[in-house]
């Protein structure tokens, strides 16, 4: 298994697993989400090619509430 | 009237802006939102929830992209590099929206800008191609800085945010709006009507109000009253005061005809 962090939560994934395997596994597939790998946008396009490696640290946000 | 408020090239006929945080629910924050007349909704980014009721709510379903101009923020970053990144992902969020709204806090009791931060995070964001608006100190001289570099409206504090203490400087407000070449839009710290009011007679181009309508008793009726205040300040900048006098000399009744005389 791979260990990530996500949203700062470590976490198991399965190798070779992609980002859109993620937002699968999350449940937020159709869901307007915008994700970030080490620091650095994973634009919507590439959810399915990007490739998650031991060690990424993930964050994967949504609009709420706020002023 | 055919008054537009004109930020970064675009029009809009309202003057209030509003954020969409501290409601009850979203369904109030649609009614509010509605009755403000607001255009223009600040959104927060953060952290999805894991494991979420896919059916859950949520803001995007209150208040559709397609009817309202999302401005998403920075509120709770304290560093440039947090604030940059958080509008990075707003950016692929909303499909590569780029109007928005810069804020660095400096201080978590007094939630008073950084300002040395948001000038190097604004850098970056106006170097990245976003528009950017900006929560600032109410310093003319800052916000003069601010301008330089390229954002497409200053938004000077007017009292700290959620304190609803009014306008406590108008001239430093003053100051900065008569050197503004881009818009001035008061955001934070405005408690009720007549202090929106207040703003826009000093000839603020806009209020941005959150917590003043959501924290109101009946936040629906707060938003239809910062409506009206907003437009009646407007109006009263661009018709133009009276001078003040101590007394006046001058009824405003004629003083030939007076019976007995």
């Amino acid at each position: 298994m791979l260990h990530i962090t996500l949203n700062g939560e470590a976490r198991e994934i399965a190798p070779a697993s992609t980002v859109a395997d993620l937002l699968a596994e999350l449940d937020l597939i159709g869901k307007r989400v915008a994700v970030e790998r080490n620091g650095e946008i994973v634009p919507r396009g590439q959810h399915g090619a990007t490739v998650l490696a031991e060690d990424d640290a993930l964050e994967i946000v949504v609009a709420v509430g706020g002023g | 009237m055919q008054d537009p408020l004109l930020i970064a090239g675009r029009e809009y006929h309202s003057r209030l802006l509003v954020g969409t945080g501290k409601y009850k629910d979203f369904d109030e924050t649609r009614e509010a939102v509605l009755a403000s007349g607001a255009q223009i909704v600040t959104v927060a980014v953060r952290r999805v929830n894991i494991g979420q009721n896919a059916g859950e709510p949520s803001l995007l379903e209150a208040l559709p992209l397609k009817e309202f101009t999302y401005l998403p923020n920075t509120a709770g970053c304290y560093t440039a590099d947090e604030a940059v990144r958080t509008l990075r992902l707003a950016r692929e969020l909303l499909d590569g929206h780029d109007l928005v709204k810069l804020e660095v806090l400096g201080d978590q009791t007094t939630l008073f800008p950084n300002m040395p931060e948001t000038l190097k995070a604004a850098g970056t964001l106006v170097r990245e191609g976003f528009k950017v608006m900006v929560y600032c100190s109410d310093d003319p001289i800052q916000a003069k800085m601010l301008e330089d570099i390229g954002v497409v409206a200053v938004m000077p504090l007017a009292s700290l945010i959620g304190s609803g203490m009014g306008i406590l400087n108008p001239w430093n407000l003053q100051l900065i709006i008569q050197h503004a070449k881009v818009p001035v839009i008061v955001d934070a710290g405005v408690g009720t009507a007549s202090d929106a009011a207040i703003a826009m007679e000093l000839g603020c181009d806009g209020v941005l109000i959150n917590t003043a309508i959501a924290k109101a008793q009946q936040p629906v009726l707060m938003a239809g009253a910062m409506k009206k205040a907003v437009e009646a300040g407007r109006e009263a900048f661009l018709a133009g005061r009276m001078p003040r006098k101590f007394y006046s000399a001058s009824p405003s009744s004629p003083t030939a005809g007076l019976i007995g005389s």
